[in-house]
């Protein structure tokens, strides 16, 4: 794992105003972030926990309401000429290829038009191809005139993915890569990912509901509920010792888990209305059962924020009763 | 007399696709059926198919027996009564199933008032009832479905399938873009369901891995085929079919090593059903395909209890069975190795080979793929006849008989098993590519270095082999006819091929491709 921070986010909220005197609604309620260089990070959350805001925050595609965004330790600027030559380094790949490729556009014109709008001045024809080879598509050739009806669904996205890649970027944002394709294409294009970070040392943060996906490719897995990164560090100490009981619910409850699934009920609230305290404590099975109350920590989950997690690689979790449960085993042990 | 029985249930649509292709299943009340498969398998068609649902123009053949009725040649009137009343689907995509302009409410109430003769009053409360029934409040019956969430609006599906209580459910991707948290009150909505009303379930979807924790029975299909069968839990940790075995490890299992670091997917797209492949119309992207498997048609044939596949192997290697390995490795990919090398030859791997008998014939039939899926050699019995034997040192060549079955029998003759035919470059290993499925036969090359290349056998069992080298290096690698297959050619050590070893991501293919290499 990288030590220096290619894109560091620090404090970020990004809230969105109600309509018609309806409270504003806190999409990203503080979120530092950091993404070394050649690191894959995995985003988890369910819908509406505010992921895919962050992930547009990181982009510049939308301006953070508190917080800032730096790349190489310069922070964002919002101007539309720092933001296009921001935009070549990095990259977006959006969920669904059908819906993010044109259908009237050729392959070529698909992954061209990076270019095109960056005023490329090498020889396009090779930069397409090249882009095409790395993502798969051989011999590119081959592809340079087909539209995205003729591809299956695995082949659309490799396109989507060599447009990402023909500006060289640095780093890519991947929103939900595979969740609209086959199992069995799903794989190949995870281990593209992963063989792209080998060979050009992307780096990548990848949003994503799906636990499993961050276990296949991710080096560091960050949590995020209601707008908050609840819980962050290594895949391995993440996913197979979770702290957070939003962290142990979500793994509990995945076909092949070990033990009794602990199912949440309800959904996730409503992002206009966060819980005082800590912001799970309305669905947390902690504090249900009464665990929380007898580590003594049950006052403090209703009532005082766990705070926000910092951007670095270290394990951290935004829990009142985690932590009670860690000065416990520090003191008896 | 079981709940439902499918009996060589043929779909054929006007454009002359076979979405369905020869289906047999059963399903007794209470239980829950699974049906997995890619987009583009049949499973959604089979579904449709069930209550004549399809459009005017596919042409539907065989039997679907409703507790003893045959849904295909019913009136058209007997066919609207047993919609709802006998079986219910809940489809995929509640947003798009759900009428937009209409309370929720009054959409669960239409078939309560056409089929049960109900008054309005009498459907309200039914309506009200059911709604509490899925976990949600009678008073979201006034709700229009953009008011609810994706959990809500399925959970109204749901309410909708039970208004008439059914027999039988058919729930089509019934979690599909939902969260898995949504998704695991859904499940166990539904399972709860099953059990307190003793109906039967067929739940359709392509996610193995949540089928296999929520029916009692799965089905993979593939190209319009049921291609393996049996109980849930077999299927999913020990499918016996490289299909199966594919779609199972396509779904990592977190905490398990062998999957860090290493997505496993399948090389190739699922097959246009309206040009299907020849022979088993999986052995474009089988990774352990012979080469009568693009002419030969593969049946059904028993696994186990209760259990059947369609492979050829299954007829070839009944013994092997035993030694089928972990099928989360059986799989294209090359999982992650410490030197990044493969192990087919290494002594673990051996280990694991599957020793094949000798037949009646005393020839020698191939076994079952090793672990790392590709294929395993099987050491000679003292006594019996070996249709190929190695190369001796003088470097002669040894050309071997087919066997009865015209099918390659290998053997190194060396009594402990161990293969004797790894190169002595710095790996130390050795690769096997499959035959090559269009069954050309073809003898490569020598490399540079006096590697070398063997031809996999052809689809008559003749069989090649090339003259061992002066360092002993030996690589096989099938002539590339489809065209669609990238193979890789001996590298220039001559000592191996096929996996391309990446320190950094473990064994991935620079292709991204999966590989019909060993591990």
């Amino acid at each position: 794992m990288s030590t220096s921070a290619l894109l560091t986010v620090q404090g970020v909220h990004v809230t969105f105003p109600g309509r018609q005197g309806a409270p504003d609604a806190h999409a990203v309620d503080g979120v530092d972030l950091d993404i070394g260089a050649g690191e894959i990070v995995a985003l988890v959350g369910e819908s509406g926990c505010g992921k895919t805001t962050l992930a547009r925050a990181l982009l510049g595609l939308v301006e953070p309401t508190a917080g800032r965004v730096e790349f190489e330790g310069r922070p964002l600027a919002y101007s539309g000429r720092s933001l296009k030559a921001y935009r070549r380094r990095v990259q977006l790949v959006l969920q669904d290829p059908s819906g993010s490729l044109n259908p009237r556009h050729t392959v070529y014109d698909a992954v061209a038009e990076g270019l095109r709008i960056h005023g490329y001045s090498g020889d396009e024809g090779a930069a397409v191809a090249g882009a095409l080879a790395r993502a798969g598509l051989r011999p590119p050739e081959r592809f340079f005139l087909r539209y995205p009806h003729e591809l299956s669904g695995g082949q659309r996205q490799r396109v989507v993915i060599a447009g990402a890649l023909v500006l060289e970027p640095e780093l890519l944002v991947a929103d939900e890569p595979v969740a609209s394709l086959d199992a069995s294409v799903r794989g190949e294009i995870l281990a593209l990912l992963l063989r792209l970070r080998a060979e050009l040392g992307l780096s990548a943060l990848v949003v994503t509901h799906d636990l499993g996906l961050a276990w296949n490719i991710a080096d560091r897995v960050a949590v995020m509920y209601l707008g908050r990164i609840v819980e962050t560090g290594a895949v391995e100490q993440v996913l197979t010792a979770p702290r957070h009981p939003y962290t142990r619910s979500l793994l509990s409850v995945l076909p092949e888990a070990p033990g009794e699934p602990v199912i949440l009920s309800g959904e996730t609230p409503d992002p206009s209305r966060i819980p005082s305290g800590c912001r799970f404590h309305a669905r947390c099975p902690v504090l249900a059962s009464g665990e929380a109350d007898r580590a003594g920590v049950a006052q403090a989950c209703r009532s005082r924020d766990p705070g926000i997690l910092g951007g670095s690689g270290a394990a951290q979790v935004a829990c009142h009763w985690a932590h009670a449960v860690a000065a416990e085993r520090a003191g008896t042990g | 007399m079981s709940l439902l029985d499918v009996r060589g249930l043929t779909v054929t649509y006007a454009g002359g696709a076979e979405a369905v292709r020869g289906v047999d299943l059963r399903l007794d009340a209470g239980r829950k059926l699974g049906i997995a498969g890619e987009s583009g398998c049949g499973k959604s068609t089979l579904a449709l198919a069930l209550l004549r649902l399809l459009p005017a123009g596919a042409r539907v053949g065989g039997e679907v027996l409703l507790d003893g009725e045959d849904v295909l040649s019913m009136k058209w009137g007997r066919v609207r009564a047993v919609r709802w009343a006998g079986a219910s689907i809940v489809f995929q995509g509640a947003m798009h199933s759900l009428n937009p302009v209409r309370r929720v409410g009054d959409q669960i109430a239409e078939p309560v008032l056409l089929h049960r003769k109900a008054t309005p009053a009498g459907a309200r409360k039914k309506v009200g009832e059911l709604l509490e029934h899925v976990g949600l409040p009678a008073a979201r019956a006034a709700a229009y479905p953009h008011e609810l969430s994706g959990g809500q609006r399925q959970r109204v599906m749901i309410a909708m399938a039970l208004a008439c209580d059914p027999r039988l459910i058919i729930a089509d991707e019934p979690t599909t873009a939902l969260d898995v948290m949504i998704q695991a009150q859904i499940l166990r909505l539904i399972e709860q369901l099953v059990a307190d009303q003793d109906v039967g379930l067929i739940m359709i979807s392509h996610d193995l891995a949540v089928l296999a924790g929520t029916c009692d029975r799965l089905a993979v299909m593939y190209a319009g085929r049921v291609v393996e069968e049996g109980p849930a839990g077999q299927v999913y940790e020990a499918a016996r079919h490289p299909y199966a075995q594919a779609l199972s490890a396509a779904f990592p299992r977190i905490g398990d090593p062998a999957s860090r670091f290493a997505p496993r997917g399948l090389p190739g797209d699922p097959p246009d059903p309206s040009a299907l492949p020849t022979g088993c119309t999986f052995h474009p992207r089988c990774p352990v395909a012979l080469d009568s498997c693009a002419t030969e048609d593969q049946p059904l044939r028993d696994a186990g209890p209760d259990h059947r596949a369609a492979c050829v192997h299954l007829a070839t290697e009944p013994t092997a069975a035993t030694a089928l390995p972990d099928p989360r490795r059986g799989q294209a990919e090359t999982p992650p190795d410490a030197e990044g090398g493969q192990t087919g030859s290494s002594p673990d791997a051996a280990g694991e080979q599957a020793m094949s008998l000798p037949d009646a014939a005393g020839g020698q039939t191939k076994s079952l793929p090793d672990a790392a899926g590709g294929q395993t050699k099987s050491p000679p019995d003292a006594e019996g006849e070996q249709t190929r034997s190695l190369p001796d040192a003088a470097g002669e060549q040894t050309k071997s008989l087919p066997d009865a079955a015209g099918r390659l029998a290998e053997a190194p003759p060396d009594a402990t098993g161990r293969q004797t035919k790894a190169p002595p470059d710095a790996t130390g290993e050795q690769t096997k590519s499959p035959p090559d499925a269009a069954g050309g036969q073809t003898k490569a090359p020598p490399d540079a270095t006096g590697g070398q290349t063997k031809a996999p056998p052809d689809a008559t069992g003749g069989q090649t082999k090339a003259p061992p080298d002066a360092t002993g290096g030996q690589t096989k690698a099938p002539p590339d006819a489809t065209g669609g297959q990238t193979k890789a050619p001996p590298d220039a050590a001559g000592g191996q091929t096929g996996a391309p070893t990446d320190a950094a991501v473990g064994g991935l293919d620079p292709l991204g491709e999966t590989r019909r290499s060993g591990s």
